[in-house]
């Protein structure tokens, strides 16, 4: 059996913009040109700000398989599939692909707000590539699909988002092209979208397409692919195989990354005024924890740094999510409080939970801290948080660990005791 | 995105002998790839198949200008007549009555919008399409198609814009009562011309603007001083001979002249044409060249 997509030493380099933004304007160009010789003479080259988006990267797809790419932010999944979709340009490597591609990289691409829903079925499905005779056809069943027949004539701009999402994934949701390569787009829309989202992607492969995934969640990525790959630093890490071994490859880098020094953690985001320095759990007696239990009393202290000594109404934010991939919880002083009005050159920040309620497994807690709702600092992943059993109801019993998820306070009564 | 592959085999037929559990679907692997990706060769640019390939979208993005267009202002499609018309009556009343230009004996309102028709299509193409990349740049860092499409959807919006424009100018001509000859035939290649050039030189800024964004506020200025040496205010003849020729480098001048002479009846100026002519076929590839060049890293930079 011949493979439909043959990927060969693919790479792609990236240029950091030296001078800030990547497009330019006459005068830094002419400044440039201008230095350039000075900058020729000393010998100082631009290469230090170089990225490696891919590097040499090669795979074989076959025909009807589901693949599925999994990586942590950065690894070079956007880039492969942008690769893919041929919307960047390889640097090095070649792609063959022998047959018709649909790519989805976001949903409602080319949407205009102004036309009707009607019209941005015919605008949406002529970009994804379908020809008007293809939408004429599918048109109605696009329609009902979405469910907005009785919106189809009104501007999308008067949609709720979750209408707009669900018209925008009708309309890709209707390609019928030989390979579907799609980006997380089942992060949108609420629970049973979501379902009939999935259910939509397993028909499309169920019918012998080609599909290529890309999702952080890996219960979605195990229950809809059958081989997958895990990319990091854009290199292949895992090569195409078992769904498994995948995810559990991926679980193991994530788990190995959160055991990094948070200080020492490059892959960060943000204009970096205040950094996070580290991160600890603390019990109510102030002995740090290694382990949580559930239903105990914790403070997670998250320990940072700032050049300047005002730094002011910064919001701090802990994102807990499971080891599937699915948010858990937010934890954030802007939600629950207020924002600290101002703060010094270092010190930490305390959330406190009086009871934790996460059952007993492994979670993965992202942190950030913002001022005025601007990104001072931000890792994803930073840490790992594993959660003992412990006795959240204080009756000694605990649901079934096959039943995670959340624990909730509760009271039970009965009306109709027997007497 | 009709593409047909050569020489298809059913894949059924081609693995039976190593895989006989072969899935039911008759879907046909072709021998040859359909896509190839690789860092792209130099000369390589422009895909023209390609582009016939994606002609439907063409259609869609500039039927979506259109709409959106009228959809939105208040005036909607009196705007492409309003823009030539107060133009027109100011520039009689400063040039047609105060400096009394000589229009070759025909009403100077009607000589005037003879050439402010065809320069206002001109002028909306190469600001509409020098900016429709950096405006679809949602569109091209999600999805992939010739890019050519993108200008080229804004200059075809533009033409519609500029058939109510003609109208407007049809109108005024049986107004004034100008007669009509069978030059009048010629017309259509004046204005391909005009679209063609247009194209040229709004598909070249396009590809500027995604790298310079000074494009987006020097092409405004660039449209104004272009306006006064294209021969819309005063006929070429208002210019001495010693240095009429300075004109045959804008092809606008010779188009607009054109345009005159095929509605009004006048000689045509065959050597202004055709060198406006070739100019146009040199601006034209010129331009495809230096996109195709910029396109390959429109997603990197935009």
């Amino acid at each position: 059996m011949r493979p439909i997509i043959r990927v060969e030493g693919l790479s792609k380099l990236y240029y950091l913009g030296g001078s800030g933004a990547a497009y330019s304007t006459l005068r830094e160009t002419v400044m440039e040109v201008a230095r350039k010789p000075l900058r020729y003479i000393r010998g100082v080259g631009n290469n230090s700000q170089i990225l490696w988006a891919l590097k040499d990267v090669s795979f074989d797809v076959m025909p009807g398989d589901v693949v599925g790419i999994i990586g942590r932010n950065g690894a070079g999944k956007s880039t492969l599939l942008k690769v893919l979709s041929r919307i960047v340009e390889p640097t090095a490597g070649r792609v063959e692909l022998y047959g018709r591609v649909a790519s989805l990289l976001e949903v409602g691409t080319g949407f205009h707000p102004e036309l009707t829903g009607r019209e941005n079925i015919y605008l949406n499905g002529s970009i994804l590539g379908m020809t008007r005779r293809e939408i004429e056809i599918k048109f109605d069943e696009i329609v009902a699909f979405a469910e907005v027949e009785k919106f189809i004539d009104t501007p999308v701009k008067r949609y709720s988002s979750g209408m707009y999402v669900r018209l925008a994934f009708a309309v890709a949701a209707h390609l019928e092209p030989e390979i579907l390569v799609v980006d997380e787009v089942l992060a949108v829309g609420d629970a049973s979208f979501q379902k009939k989202c999935l259910g939509r992607m397993r028909d499309v492969a169920s019918m012998g397409r080609t599909v290529i995934f890309v999702s952080h969640n890996m219960a979605a990525v195990s229950s809809l692919c059958s081989k997958a790959m895990v990319l990091w630093q854009g290199q292949v890490e895992y090569p195409l195989g078992s769904v498994e071994g995948a995810v559990q490859q991926y679980l193991t880098q994530v788990h190995k990354i959160t055991k990094m020094k948070l200080a020492e953690r490059t892959d960060r985001q943000g204009n970096g005024r205040v950094r996070i320095e580290d991160f600890a759990t603390f019990d109510s007696q102030g002995n740090e924890l290694e382990y949580l239990a559930t239903g105990q009393e914790i403070d997670f202290r998250i320990y940072y740094s700032s050049k300047e000594n005002n730094v002011q109404n910064v919001s701090v934010a802990i994102g807990i999510t499971s080891n599937s991939g699915s948010f858990v919880s937010m934890l954030s002083n802007q939600v629950a409080g207020d924002t600290f009005e101002s703060i010094a050159h270092d010190g930490y920040f305390t959330c406190k939970i009086k009871k934790l309620p996460l059952m007993p497994g492994n979670y993965t807690a992202g942190l950030i801290i913002r001022s005025n709702d601007v990104i001072l600092d931000w890792i994803q992943q930073a840490v790992t948080i594993v959660v003992e059993p412990g006795d959240f109801y204080g009756t000694g019993r605990m649901p079934p660990a096959s039943h995670s998820g959340v624990l909730l306070e509760q009271e039970w009564t009965l009306n109709g005791a027997a007497s | 995105m009709k593409q047909t592959a050569p020489q298809t085999i059913p894949v059924a037929t081609a693995i039976s002998a190593e895989n006989s559990q072969a899935s039911g679907t008759t879907f046909h692997l072709p021998e040859e790839p359909l896509v190839v990706i690789q860092p792209s060769s130099k000369w390589n640019l422009i895909n023209l198949k390609d582009i016939w390939a994606y002609r439907e979208l063409l259609f869609f993005l500039t039927w979506r200008d259109v709409k959106v267009r009228y959809k939105q202002t208040l005036l909607g499609a009196a705007w492409a007549i309003l823009q030539p018309l107060f133009m027109m009556i100011i520039f009689t009343i400063f040039f047609g009555r105060l400096a009394g230009v000589d229009s070759h004996g025909i009403p100077y309102p009607v000589f005037a919008l003879a050439g402010l028709v065809p320069w206002t299509f001109f002028s909306n193409t190469i600001t509409a399409s020098g900016n429709s990349l950096v405006g679809s740049a949602h569109l091209i860092t999600k999805v992939y198609f010739p890019r050519l499409i993108v200008p080229a959807a804004a200059m075809t919006a533009g033409f519609v814009d500029f058939a109510l424009a003609f109208v407007l100018l049809v109108v005024m001509m049986i107004y004034y009562r100008v007669p009509v000859t069978a030059q009048v035939l010629f017309l259509p290649v004046l204005v391909l011309l005009t679209a063609l050039f247009g194209l040229g030189v709004g598909t070249w800024m396009s590809a500027l603007n995604v790298k310079y964004r000074d494009v987006r506020f020097a092409l405004p200025f660039l449209i104004q001083l272009w306006l006064f040496v294209s021969s819309v205010i005063l006929p070429s003849s208002a210019i001495p001979a010693k240095y009429r020729w300075v004109l045959l480098f804008n092809p606008m001048s010779g188009i607009i002249e054109g345009y005159r002479s095929a509605l009004f009846g006048l000689p045509f100026d065959w050597p202004a044409i055709g060198v406006a002519t070739i100019l146009t076929i040199v601006m034209l590839f010129y331009s495809v060249y230096s996109f195709g060049k910029a396109e390959r890293s429109f997603a990197d930079i935009i």
